[in-house]
């Protein structure tokens, strides 16, 4: 590692230190870390935004390349500009009506096939006697009890109190699979971090 | 105050404090912990160990440096594979802080294997609105990304030259830690139709899998665990498989604390009875 490799590793170190020091309680390094991260975040990508949507979207088409028809998006971003005055804030209405009608009208019909239509095409498949058609029949048992479960205009006792019972453990299996994988990952950015500090001062003190 | 209460009411630094020495004690005793690969991780390796030399992949380091722990370690892997195997990479991200990252990951396995810039991989850099950006690429990638990451003209760029969109790619994979994922499965597979994978991290992983099995995504690397073993079969030796005894002794610690936490819970509710 090279001096300077070992001074900015250093600051990263010391910086991930103070972030571990909100485990014992609230602190003031603590709180330096935090907003020196939120500060050089809205810095980059403030800078970010101008130079990959504003200066390709509106300098480089507009005043280099003559698209005059560049003109009229950029007249329409500014209209949303507009919320902060109350006498022209009607003006932003009109932006903000294209964007909601142009997106609802892409978005619509494309999650209505990846959500609904692909998803029930996958859960209702043939049966086989095989064991790929026994869990299929236990994801579509699985899927109607979990439904059962939801569905309130009916008292849940008897068999249908049974079936929406297989409904929540179903639930349960879910949230207990999303917990252990989200215990994975936050012990997955501990551990980076603990891998960091080890060879960080392994480099500065030898081993 | 009785045991089960004791148990139950334990300060959460005590449990900080016993978990990070859990973190500590593969640091000091390294021991190899076996990693056994999934199907859906095997299919995505096997996806790009059948692409010819010269074939183009999009890869996309879609995350940002708060995510790095968990899909870096993919991203090295996966493009190390691309570039043993003489397999050409446009990489982008949709991500606003993963620019950076993005240019340093693949600058350094490119250096690696001594490739170049624009003719052996490309790399477009970051364009804003995710979902605007996949269906512009759709269309040609001239739209969103009329020069790449280093002010080139993509009409300039030897690889690009034939490149105009998801047509002339073998396939997609993105990194990603927040929606592009799931705007990579409506706007890009739900659109275009093409050979999609993913690597998420573990908190999403499990919202993931029914796209693997509706055949939306064809696999599906999950956080660390996914990429270790994706380093695992590409042979590369990297922060997945190094971090996996740090994890089954953090998961061993955390185990033991759900299992004393439930006893004390049912002891408790057996007082009161």
């Amino acid at each position: 590692m090279t001096t300077v490799e070992l001074l900015w590793n250093g600051l990263a170190a010391f910086l991930t230190l103070c972030i571990f020091s909100f485990l014992y309680k609230d602190n003031p390094f603590y709180k330096f870390a935090e907003q020196l991260v939120a500060g050089v975040a809205l810095g980059y990508w403030t800078m970010l935004l101008y130079h990959t949507t504003f200066t390709d979207k509106v300098l480089i088409p507009i005043f280099q390349q003559g698209k005059l028809h560049y003109i009229l998006p950029t007249i329409m971003g500014i209209m949303m500009w507009t919320r902060f005055s109350k006498k022209l804030a009607y003006l932003s209405r009109i932006a903000i009506a294209f964007y909601i009608g142009v997106g609802t009208g892409v978005a619509l019909p494309l999650y209505m096939y990846n959500y609904v239509f692909r998803q029930l095409q996958a859960t209702v498949v043939p049966l086989q006697f095989s064991w790929l058609g026994l869990n299929s029949l236990l994801m579509v048992s699985f899927v109607t009890c979990t439904l059962f479960y939801f569905f309130f205009s009916k008292e849940h006792k008897g068999t249908f109190g049974g079936l929406s019972k297989v409904g929540i453990y179903t639930l349960m299996a879910g949230f207990g699979a999303s917990f252990g994988l989200t215990v994975m990952g936050r012990v997955a950015l501990l551990v980076q971090r603990i891998i960091f500090l080890r060879e960080y001062f392994i480099a500065l003190f030898g081993s | 105050m009785k045991w089960h209460e004791k148990m139950l009411n334990i300060d959460r630094r005590w449990i900080y404090l016993i978990l990070g020495v859990a973190v500590i004690v593969p640091a000091v005793v390294s021991f190899h912990v076996p990693v056994n690969v999934t199907p859906e991780v095997r299919r995505v390796y096997d996806f790009i160990e059948d692409l010819k030399p010269g074939d183009i992949f999009y890869v996309g380091i879609d995350y940002d440096p708060a995510s790095l722990a968990e899909l870096h370690p993919m991203a090295y892997a996966i493009l190390d594979q691309c570039f043993r195997k003489d397999i050409k990479p446009v990489v982008a991200t949709l991500s606003q802080f993963g620019a950076g990252m993005a240019e340093q990951v693949l600058s350094e396995v490119a250096a690696e294997y001594g490739k170049e810039s624009g003719i052996d991989y490309c790399y477009l850099g970051y364009k804003p609105y995710p979902a605007i950006t996949i269906m512009l690429m759709g269309v040609d990638f001239r739209v969103p990304f009329p020069q790449d990451y280093y002010g080139t003209p993509i009409d300039s760029i030897p690889m690009m030259r034939y490149v105009h969109n998801f047509d002339d790619l073998k396939g997609v994979i993105s990194l990603s830690a927040g929606t592009s994922s799931e705007f990579w499965i409506i706007y890009g597979y739900g659109r275009y139709f093409m050979p999609l994978a993913l690597g998420v991290t573990g908190v999403m992983a499990a919202d993931y899998y029914p796209y693997l099995q509706s055949g939306q995504i064809f696999g599906l690397i999950s956080g660390i665990k996914g990429a270790a073993e994706y380093e695992a079969l590409t042979e590369y030796k990297g922060e997945g498989l190094k971090s996996i005894p740090y994890q089954t002794t953090t998961h061993v610690v955390i185990l033991a604390f759900i299992i004393v936490s439930n006893i004390g819970y049912f002891a408790s509710r057996r007082s009161k009875k």
